[in-house]
């Protein structure tokens, strides 16, 4: 098997749904075998891009395309098998209920006899190491383990052209450092060409020879050698977003830890009768950003929606001191919905999931209303002006992007000052932009006396606001949850 | 695995059709008594015991006495009449009418949702798509969408939690529950195209295609399918026999 070749030719591509082109001009040339990194602000279309060399961009009532892109002289969309595309949500590229089901798809789809497939899925998991039963089902696996099953499922199609869309995106540090290995060993046997899409450039800098730099509406800003395009545009690529080696970012803070205002004691939480994680203790204190860590599937979001309020624990507690619980109880959750707003405010890991109005306006001025602030107004406005959001006031939520949508969804729980803020992986698949936003509004928030406590993977969140950390490990569930 | 369970996944559907058709042609007692009793001795044979019919049937055992108790109170009346009062004539004919029904709901009922319950959806589709040969792209569309249940009960915890932590956990159930009814949609469409886009990226949708797991139809098969007709033939005869067999719509 070889490597394709890929040749773009003044192509570019305008949605149906907008006006302007979200990529216009674009040529490059990738031989066959080469290890290219796409790179380009937020919007600079990397995705689109990608999606029109695995040929899946659809006809011509998706959008308008110019130009022409080849895989080995054919045009994208003609071509079956011969480019792969594995997407950034680890759940998209699940696509049967069991291991060896979902591997032997593609290989069904490109008319391999069955003999032939059950040999290549056998090999393909072996390549990615996924030492499982091929009827486990898909439903138990981790993040890190689902990209690789994905990556089994299209390496079994024995594909010229491997195509990645931000794979590690979603993922913790181990698990971004299993599918980078497996990728660099299985990439390197096979002489398969590789292109990734990563706003994280340092994840994969050790794999990558080259970088193709885009820019939003337009074509190729720079090609070229990897260290030469970071020397000549990471400064400017770094004020853009994109998370260039060497550039760290720094906060100015200095812990302050006061108060305790919540402690948890002896909690075990879990899903039905099945305990995910038990024995946790934990002191929350005011002016202290407070990290939780710990591998997928170790009960850190159960945990921290039980010390919200959210959900009982199971066993053991979760107290509010008095001063801060109101009359009702001292078990946040005792309390009211109402009780919660203005002392413990969560941030779900998905945005969407916590907006429940038409547009960003009504979504901030929720909160203030249930909870009667007077200036509620002002409060809305004060934070639409902070979050540059004031343009895009009367759109709805769901229409916004990523970042936009995170920073709205930790603006509607500010809007009603909680004492306490709870945040399930603010900075997942941020890019450096909207993380410095995040991180500078967590500080501001802790430097004023609240508490922050924050379940987070990533590196450089805990050393800038890991003030303290609870580190949690899996347990082996008991009870029949293993099939 | 039980024999039951490797049985083909549509030849139970098959049976259950040519069984149930003859059996719908009557409302008497004696055939549904006798195919009933002959179905709980199969099972038995078969080993599949009393926790499992129940386990898999027990929507009809709640759903068969309410037909049976409107069919008591409403019934067309005849012969002595027991209880009156408005539109509630409790009659002869209206007892023996229940209790036709009720054991005829249970004589259907029973083999067909042991034999279909529990059919593990990814042995259906292959069925359905070899066997049956409906096309590819329906059957794995659908088998595909039956994972995304799992994710979308995750979600629908999300949601409900971030109600609650939004402040509007206290009231409006009926809006609230609407909201959340309208997001999970939203996450519905936007996971289900995601999907399509992954399948699609494995060259999924044009053409044939292969199948890893054979699906076949074995003897086992044909068995169940003779034995589901033998049944019906057998216990419409014993009524007619003794002369209870009443055809639907006749007096």
């Amino acid at each position: 098997m070889t490597g394709a070749r890929i040749v773009a030719e003044g192509w570019g591509w305008r949605h149906a749904s907008r006006r302007s082109p979200a990529l216009r001009g674009v040529d490059f040339t990738i031989e066959a075998g080469e290890r290219v990194l796409l790179l380009g602000p937020s919007g600079a279309g990397k995705s689109t891009l990608l999606a029109a060399m695995a040929g899946v961009l659809g006809g011509a009532d998706e959008g308008d395309e110019s130009g022409r892109i080849t895989v080995d002289g054919t045009p994208a969309s003609e071509l079956r098998g011969r480019a792969s595309l594995v997407l950034q949500d680890p759940q998209a590229n699940t696509i049967l209920s069991r291991i060896g089901d979902d591997v032997a798809f593609g290989c069904e789809n490109l008319r391999i006899p069955r003999e032939e497939i059950w040999r290549r899925v056998d090999s393909a998991l072996g390549a990615v190491g996924l030492q499982y039963p091929l009827g486990r089902s898909t439903t138990q696996l981790s993040g890190g383990e689902r990209q690789r099953l994905a990556l089994a499922g299209v390496l079994a199609m024995q594909p010229g052209l491997l195509l990645l869309d931000e794979p590690t995106a979603n993922l913790d540090p181990d698990g971004i450092t299993e599918v980078r290995e497996t990728v660099d060993r299985t990439v390197a046997t096979t002489g398969t060409t590789l292109i990734v899409v990563e706003h994280r450039v340092d994840a994969w800098y050790d794999v990558i020879d080259r970088i193709i730099v885009l820019e939003p509406g337009g074509g190729v800003l720079a090609d070229g050698a990897k260290e030469t395009v970071i020397a000549q545009h990471g400064d400017a690529l770094a004020a853009r977003g994109v998370w260039i080696p060497g550039h760290p970012i720094s906060l100015d803070r200095a812990p302050n830890p006061g108060d305790v205002l919540l402690q948890a004691s002896e909690v075990a939480v879990g899903f039905g009768d099945t305990v995910v994680q038990q024995g946790v203790d934990l002191s929350v204190r005011a002016g202290e950003s407070l990290v939780v860590t710990g591998e997928n599937g170790a009960g850190k979001t159960t945990f921290v929606r039980a010390l919200a309020g959210l959900t009982p624990p199971m066993t053991g507690s979760v107290t509010a001191e008095r001063g801060f619980a109101p009359t009702r109880s001292p078990h946040p959750y005792r309390w009211r919905s109402r009780d919660l707003l203005t002392r413990i405010g969560t941030v779900f890991q998905q945005p969407e999931h916590q907006f429940v109005s038409a547009s960003v306006r009504e979504e901030l001025a929720v909160g203030p209303r249930v909870a009667k602030l007077r200036n509620a107004d002002a409060v809305v406005d004060r934070l639409l002006e902070s979050l540059r959001l004031t343009h895009l006031a009367e759109a709805h939520p769901f229409t916004l992007s990523g970042g936009e949508q995170r920073r709205l969804s930790v603006a509607t729980v500010l809007a009603t000052a909680p004492k306490v803020l709870v945040l399930d992986e603010p900075t997942f698949g941020q890019d450096r932009t909207t993380w410095r936003e995040l991180a500078l509004m967590i500080a501001e928030h802790v430097e004023s006396g609240g508490a922050a406590v924050s379940v987070t993977h990533d590196e450089q969140f805990i050393r800038l606001l890991g003030d303290a950390r609870l580190h949690l490990t899996k347990r082996v569930p008991h009870g029949g949850m293993l099939r | 695995m039980k024999w039951v369970d490797r049985l083909n996944p549509v030849m139970p559907f098959f049976a259950a059709m040519l069984y149930s058709i003859p059996m719908l042609t009557s409302i008497d007692i004696v055939s549904a008594s006798v195919a009933l009793a002959i179905w709980l001795l199969l099972f038995f044979c078969a080993g599949i015991g009393p926790r499992t019919i129940v386990r898999r049937t027990w929507p009809l055992l709640v759903a068969a006495p309410v037909s049976g108790i409107s069919m008591l109170l409403y019934a067309k009346p005849g012969g002595e009449t027991y209880f009156t009062w408005w539109l509630i004539n409790i009659t002869d004919n209206s007892i023996e009418l229940s209790s036709a029904i009720v054991v005829r709901v249970l004589a259907i009922g029973i083999p067909t949702l042991v034999a279909l319950v529990g059919v593990d959806p990814t042995r259906l589709a292959d069925a359905l798509a070899q066997v049956v040969r409906l096309p590819s792209r329906f059957v794995l569309g659908a088998l595909a969408g039956t994972r995304l249940f799992s994710v979308l009960a995750d979600d629908w915890r999300s949601l409900s939690g971030a109600r609650r932590a939004r402040g509007l956990g206290d009231h409006g159930v009926a809006r609230r529950w609407f909201t959340m009814a309208f997001a999970l949609l939203v996450a519905a469409i936007r996971r289900g195209s995601l999907l399509a886009t992954a399948m699609e990226a494995r060259a999924f949708g044009a053409g044939d295609r292969t199948w890893a797991r054979p699906s076949t139809v074995s003897w086992r098969d044909w068995t169940v399918v003779v034995l589901a007709l033998g049944v019906a033939a057998f216990a419409i005869g014993v009524a007619v026999a003794t002369g209870t067999y009443r055809l639907v719509g006749s007096q």
